[in-house]
């Protein structure tokens, strides 16, 4: 061994070359019509990159920009000439020479039908972004008549595919049941849920891969479900509360929030929310810590935290109950 | 991470101790990486390496003839990366001649791990394009901790998977600031930024800022200290978001030490179990919601932490308290903010120089070494080795031999427990013992099935586990994924189940790590009637809030 | 994967169902595409998927448990809580609906009581989308699990006969000419076989010709077979009428491994020919495949069979058996160093797993969920691989253009609708059946091939293409059975089914039952069909029940509307064609007018 060539720990390594990142793979520019506004896009994009990349701006529920599109809400359809229906914007590829409209009457009457459909079988109240499409494209959901009353407990669960009770004095089916409150770090509210697909995807490869919820039952009775409806705590999950990050309808709640939510508590109006580092493992995940009247009352992690891509685990999620313990 | 061919996690349960950069590697395994795990467990980390022989199971304290094989392999089929070794290492003759005797047939002898995993592991880091060797407490809690670091860093040498893109070595850092910790000078023999405290230039550059005389040598590290209280030599101790009452190996003789002092002073957000023995009680904010300031995670990144709620009445800042305390020693340090203390370290860390308050706001976090404004902070390290000519010192491989666990197995003390984490809880469970947790598990000790088969006893049933410093009682979990003879606890629940009562004190002479991952323990069947009278535990509540 | 799994064990009869049908089976890769093979074996053995069954078949193919209920729990021949061993699925869909479905569903219902529950606990009842059995409505399929299981389908169905089936007696059925009217008559291309060899003989099948096309087609080499094929217009016969040849171009110079999957799912209501083909000549469709799998440079060819077809299941499995037996299924097909094996599965009672993306899903053990395209199967199909799919009725159609080539058969038919066809004609005609005639046959002369209308003869109207088609009436019988024909008066050939309905029906209950096959067949992925199937459904309740909310003009314009969102904004075909049938019915025949209300 050459000791003269082995580091001294008490002099400095010399500074190095700066760290290079491989480039990205070069994309060839993609030209359409959006809105007669001509766009070169790069190729790989999609519709809605496109449209925003010139500032339209595209109503999505299941779009998010951390999860692969499923394009199932379809409030994003946009009209494609030459195409004999409307495309999801969320995850058609832009191709050359494409005209699209975004804002067609075909467009609006099928964003304001996928609005009305969802409006007249989902409880949307902890939405607003719903409600804010609602106004937009003028959403009447009430005109398919009066709701019919919630399901019992589990009963939705039990659906069998392809039967379902047949519809009853002009009452109109949703989703309606009780709230499934099985553990004490967040609860499942399935009247609000919209099947955006979202909380499966966060569970799954796109985020936490624990695949501890999924999709089960048929069309309409469709649900997210664990298996056979096992409580939460006797599923795979691991809490990591990714699918509560995720929720667009406040299906999934945290459930300091939602005991506040009960006890008429909940005021976003006093509430901050502050960026910080979570106290735990060495990763260093960025949490936004919501904090009402000097409590936290729930922690998130940004979208676009390249540490997170805003998902956390169970502690850097829950872990702060200590502070909120000190008197 | 994500970009990399091939990952090993060698001693690391990832998928639970670090959740959210075990993301990053699922993401890396889907998009075609592979993982191997080392791990005498089949942890859920190891649930996901490559099917069927992606797992290597070794004995506990095997790491470095496990290293050694597959370094032996690596040559012998040629592989090892020569341009990179003759041009950026030195030391390599006296290592390949180290690791010659470690055949294949050997390892296995030794390590338990198939000579066949050992043979496809060996191949495919080598030949891999780009891979990353990460390790955890696995690897450096143990007696030879340092030893088993530079076995794995003679691997990365050896192939050149240093210093790339998509290719390195990275511990992965158990706490939010241990790294920080460091990168601020709490080790003792460095000043802040890794300045060696007995570099005369380095350290006069400090002297002239702080204007104090700053003591040229290095000072003790945690398990130091306490060899200094065994000896009279250390009498007073202030400890500051620390519980080595519940955290240090064999508990009686921490406790009894702690007790021994003249005073101790402590600094916590809780009233921990250390903070229970001590003489004074400085209540102190939750660093990372309750004041300003930064920390350092595993990929050396600089993040602000902020205050997002104030303290509760009574409890202030860490640095609040510490001004407070220089003051009524007669230091005026003022009242400094989070960004002068920030801007005082700038000005004397060179690694931290170019990380303007403004920067770490505006940029999500830095990573060190970042020398100016206009340097963009370095996503990986050791680019140097790449340089050709090298650019510093060569980097040296260092021969390593196996030195099996102190803890020995015999008759009396036949299993080996070793330790680790659960996902939903930290540490001493200081901090996460306070949320509802649907999953905790709670204290248990985790048998093979056979295992309990052999000892009578069923999924639940309480034991006694017996080491040569002191027992406990818990129930009995079963994994499969641990192996015969194999016995795992953690040391989250110490008022229900005190495995730091059992642990050794075997402390590695470079690091100060004692050898948490083995000791040697026999385990019987408790009867309930029995059980009733006796409570080994430490009953205290611990936690309790605070008035 | 770091698998959770909840308490529940399997018992040793569902461990070695499980065992007993992976057992040989490459456990590696893409090991999750046996998920539905293995419900169907516990299924079979027990009734009903039990959660220690699932935790077992999850265990040794790595699927997460929550995943693997969600895809058990999709399909309506999986039973996921508690249920008795047999099971009746009476059929009370349109076809059947006409020719007395629910006087059966009565018979059932005193025999067995009321449906989904079970007197004895050893069967019980429910009611089932169309059985593909229209020809010999009314239909009913006994499921009745055990080592073996035995499953037999009923028609036309008695609720004596349904409840002797139910405790295992074996009941005779009609003879085939009662389904394949046309036997033996001459000219025939794709019937011509059928009832004419005994189906389980591969040397009977041999004798009278198979296995010609597939050494003709050795012979010409792959691009000459995909060449014939392009030169005879074939179309698809699935519903969607793709050019076959222009498919199988593109997938020749596509990446490989690439599948050829045959989508035998038939379950458009009053569709049938399917059914008969591969219950009647099943080696024909086996040398269709490999003729397909070598033009196409497939090596291995799925079979998706519809899971309702107990006959067909026996007699397909039996041919496969046969032709590996003989070479000519395997590593060397008649010694031309040919390779080319086909893997049969069952569907298990959804509509949509004919869409052939949620096939594809299907297949792969996940949820039958349609895929949006692009990318087309061609680009990303099975395993994400390029794949060919075709219909049963399209691939048997390419042994005459191999052996005749393809001028000649696009002599067959119109310029642009070539070729033999298969009609599945039901409903009330005096001679229900699969007929097979040249594309061009006119509506009124299929019908008098079929013995002229039956029922009281006075016609209200007919269903051309099933559900997803569209209503004529007799006014239309001059039209020719043409795509193109069909397409002119704002109809479609579909899946040629042709289903007229006389004047006792009431069309209200149709379209009613229409409905409610969307609402019940919907995968429930996208919105605009998940819920626009249900607000659908509700309103034509609220007509046929009186009770319209506001006046009808409001009612059926808010339907237009359900009706374009859906058309435009729906995933795939199930909720693009939902409102088909039931818009074309209300504009063109009298059913609603404001003095109904």
């Amino acid at each position: 061994m050459t000791f003269q060539d082995a580091p001294d720990a008490k002099i400095p390594v010399p500074r190095g070359p700066v760290p290079v990142v491989p480039p990205p793979r070069p994309r060839r520019a993609v030209e359409l019509t959006i809105d007669g506004q001509s766009v070169a896009v790069p190729e790989g994009a999609t519709l809605l990159e496109a449209a925003r990349q010139i500032g339209i701006d595209t109503p999505t529920l299941c779009f998010l920009e951390n999860l692969t599109p499923v394009n199932v809400c379809r409030i994003c359809v946009v009209e494609v000439e030459g195409s004999r229906t409307l495309v999801p914007a969320c995850s058609r590829k832009a191709e050359p020479g494409m005209v699209v409209h975004t804002d067609s009457e075909r467009v609006r009457l099928s964003r304001r039908m996928v609005l009305e459909l969802l409006g007249s079988s989902v409880d949307l109240s902890t939405a607003p972004q719903i409600a804010g499409y609602m106004e937009r494209y003028d959403a009447h959901p009430e005109r398919f008549g009066p709701p019919a009353p919630p399901a019992r407990d589990h009963e939705r669960d039990l659906a069998r595919p392809g039967h379902h009770p047949a519809p009853h004095n002009g009452q109109t089916a949703t989703g309606g049941q009780p709230v499934k409150v099985d553990n004490e770090l967040y609860v499942r509210d399935y009247s609000k849920c919209i099947l955006c697909y979202k909380c499966v995807e966060a569970c799954g490869t796109d985020a936490q891969n624990t695949f501890a919820i999924a999709l089960a039952g048929r069309g309409f009775e469709a649900r997210i479900s664990t298996e056979y409806d096992v409580p939460l705590p006797d599923s795979a999950c691991v809490y990591c509360g990714n699918c509560i990050g995720v929720c667009p309808t406040g299906a999934l709640m945290f459930k300091s929030e939602f005991d506040l939510r009960q006890a008429e508590a909940w005021d976003e109006s006093r509430q901050t929310a502050t960026d910080t580092i979570c106290p735990y493992c060495g990763v260093g995940c960025t949490l936004t810590v919501h904090v009402q009247d000097e409590k936290i009352v729930k922690v998130t992690s940004p979208i676009d935290h390249d540490v997170t891509n805003g998902h956390l685990c169970i502690k850097g999620r829950f872990g702060w109950e200590f502070v909120n313990r000190r008197e | 991470m994500e970009e990399t061919d091939l990952v090993i996690l060698w001693g690391s349960n990832a998928r639970e101790a670090h959740p959210i950069f075990f993301h990053h590697v699922l993401k890396a395994i889907h998009r075609g990486a592979r993982l191997y795990a080392v791990d005498p467990r089949k942890t859920t980390s190891a649930q996901w390496a490559v099917p069927g022989t992606g797992h290597l199971p070794l004995y506990v304290g095997t790491d470095i003839p496990l290293a050694n094989a597959i370094a032996r392999e690596i040559l012998a089929a040629g592989l090892e990366n020569r341009s990179f070794i003759e041009n950026a290492t030195s030391g390599f003759e006296e290592y390949r001649r180290s690791v010659e005797p470690w055949t294949l047939e050997r390892a296995e002898l030794i390590t338990g791990v198939p000579a066949e995993q050992i043979r496809e592991l060996a191949h495919a880091y080598a030949r891999a394009d780009r891979a990353v060797l990460c390790w955890t407490l696995g690897i450096t809690e143990h007696h030879n901790a340092v030893d088993n670091v530079r076995a794995l860093i003679n691997l990365s040498l050896l192939t050149g998977h240093v210093g790339r893109y998509g290719s390195g070595v990275c511990p992965l850092r158990g706490q939010n600031n241990v790294q920080g910790g460091g990168d601020m000078g709490a080790l003792p023999d460095r000043l802040p930024g890794f300045q060696h405290v007995e570099n005369d230039a380095l350290r006069a550059k400090f002297e002239r800022v702080w204007g104090v005389a700053i003591p040229p040598k290095g000072g003790w590290h945690l398990s130091g200290m306490f060899e200094a209280m065994e000896h009279g030599e250390m009498t007073a101790l202030y400890v500051i978001g620390e519980n080595p009452a519940n955290s240090e190996a064999d508990q009686h003789r921490t406790v009894r030490l702690l007790s021994g002092l003249e005073t101790l002073v402590v600094q916590d957000m809780l009233l921990t179990a250390t903070a229970e023995l001590a003489d004074v009680v400085l209540p102190a904010a939750a660093g990372w919601c309750e004041s300003e300031g930064t920390v350092t995670n595993s990929e050396r990144r600089v993040q602000r932490v902020r205050q997002a709620l104030p303290p509760p009445p009574g409890v202030r800042d860490d640095v609040e308290i510490l001004c407070d305390l220089a003051r009524r020693m007669g230091h005026d340090l003022g009242n400094p903010t989070a960004e002068e203390l920030w801007n005082e370290l700038r000005a004397l860390s060179p690694a931290h120089a170019g990380m303007s308050w403004t920067r770490l706001e505006a940029e999500d976090g830095l990573q060190w070494p970042c020398y100016d404004e206009s340097h963009p902070g370095e996503l990986y390290l050791h680019g140097r080795l790449w340089a050709r000519p090298v650019i510093g010192p060569r980097a040296p491989f260092k021969a390593v031999e196996h030195d099996p666990p102190v803890d020995e197995l015999t008759d009396e003390f036949p299993i080996r427990l070793t330790t680790g984490r659960h996902l939903d809880s930290y540490n001493t469970g200081v901090q996460t013992g306070l949320f509802a947790s649907p999953m905790r598990k709670g204290g248990t000790v985790d048998l093979h099935p056979e295992d309990g088969w052999r000892l009578g006893v069923a999924e639940g049933d309480r034991v006694r586990v017996t080491s040569r410093r002191g027992s406990v009682v818990a129930p009995v979990r079963f994994d499969s994924g641990l192996r015969p003879g194999l016995a795992f606890m953690t040391l989250h629940y110490p008022d229900q189940v005190a495995t730091n009562e059992l642990t050794i004190d075997a402390v590695d002479p470079g690091s100060g790590t004692s050898e948490f991952k083995a000791t040697a323990v026999r385990i019987e069947p408790v009867e309930n009637a029995q059980l009733a009278g006796k409570q080994e535990t430490h009953g205290s509540a611990l936690h309790r809030p605070r008035a | 994967m770091d698998l959770h799994f909840t308490a529940h064990e399997p018992d040793p009869e569902e461990m070695e169902a499980v065992d007993r049908l992976l057992s040989g089976l490459p456990l590696n890769g893409h090991r999750r595409q046996y998920l539905l093979p293995v419900l169907h074996a516990i299924q079979d053995r027990k009734g009903w998927i039990s959660p220690g069954a699932l935790n077992y078949a999850c265990q040794r193919l790595e699927v997460p448990p929550a995943e693997a209920f969600g895809v058990a729990d999709f399909y309506a021949l999986f039973q996921t809580r508690p249920h008795p061993p047999v099971t009746v699925h009476v059929c009370d869909d349109i076809a059947c609906h006409a020719r007395g479905a629910e006087a059966l569903c009565a018979e059932v219902r005193t025999a067995l009581g009321p449906e989904g529950e079970s007197r004895d606990g050893h069967a019980t009842w429910h009611r089932s989308p169309c059985l593909g059995l229209c020809e010999r409505a009314p239909a009913a399929l006994v499921v009745a699990a055990g080592d073996p299981p035995r499953d037999q389908a009923l028609a036309p169905a008695t609720g004596g006969d349904v409840l002797s089936a139910a405790v295992g007696v074996a009941i005779p059925q009609p003879d085939l000419a009662a389904s394949v009217p046309q036997i033996g008559q001459p000219g025939l291309k794709l019937l011509a076989r059928v009832g004419r060899i005994d189906p389980t003989s591969l040397d009977d099948y041999r004798a009278a010709g198979g296995f010609l096309a597939l050494r003709r087609a050795f012979e010409m080499g792959p691009a000459a077979v995909v060449r014939e094929v392009v030169e005879s217009k074939l179309v698809g016969r699935g519903g969607a009428a793709f050019p076959t040849g222009i498919k199988w171009q593109g997938a020749r110079s596509a990446a490989l491994p690439r599948y050829l999957v045959c989508n035998a799912d038939e379950s458009e209501p009053g569709t049938f020919k399917d059914r008969v083909l591969m219950e009647n000549d099943p080696f024909a469709l086996i040398e269709a495949m490999t003729i397909a799998g070598f033009a196409t440079g497939c090596e291995k060819g799925f079979l998706y069979l519809r899971g309702e077809y107990p006959l067909a299941l026996a007699r397909i499995e039996n041919a496969l058996q046969r032709c590996r037996e003989r070479g000519f299924l395997g590593e060397d097909i008649l010694g031309d160093g040919v390779r080319f094996d086909i893997e049969l599965r069952r569907g298990a009672g959804a509509y949509i797993c004919g869409e052939e993306t949620a096939l594809m899903n299907s297949l792969e053990g996940r949820r039958g969920e349609p895929r949006n395209k692009p990318p087309f199967p061609t680009e990303a199909g099975l395993f994400g691989q390029p794949t060919v799919i075709n219909n049963v009725e399209t691939l048997v159609n390419v042994l005459p253009i191999v052996i005749e080539g393809g001028k000649a058969f696009a002599a067959i038919g119109t310029e642009r609708s070539t070729g033999p066809k298969l009609f599945c004609v039901s409903g009330h005609v005096k001679r229900p059946g699969v007929y097979e005639a040249p594309f061009g046959i006119t509506l009124g002369e299929l019908i008098d091939l079929a013995g002229g209308f039956g029922g009281t003869g006075r016609i209200q109207a007919i269903l051309l293409g099933g559900a997803a088609g569209a209503f004529v009436t007799p006014d239309h019988l001059d039209a020719p059975l043409t795509f193109e024909g069909t397409r002119a008066i704002g109809a479609t050939l579909g899946s040629a089914v042709v289903m007229p309905f006389d004047d006792t029906v009431d069309l209200r209950q149709i379209l009613r039952r229409i409905a409610q096959f969307f609402r019940d067949e919907s995968c429930g992925q996208c919105v605009p069909c998940r819920v626009g199937t249900v607000r659908q459904e509700e309103l034509l309740h609220r007509l046929a029940t009186d009770r319209p909310l506001g006046s009808l003009a409001a009612e059926l314009a808010l339907l237009k509307e359900l009706g374009q969102a859906m058309r435009d904004a729906s995933i795939c075909g199930l909720g693009q064609t939902a409102s088909g049938a039931i818009e074309s019915a209300l504009a063109r025949l009298p059913i609603y007018q404001e003095k109904t209300l």
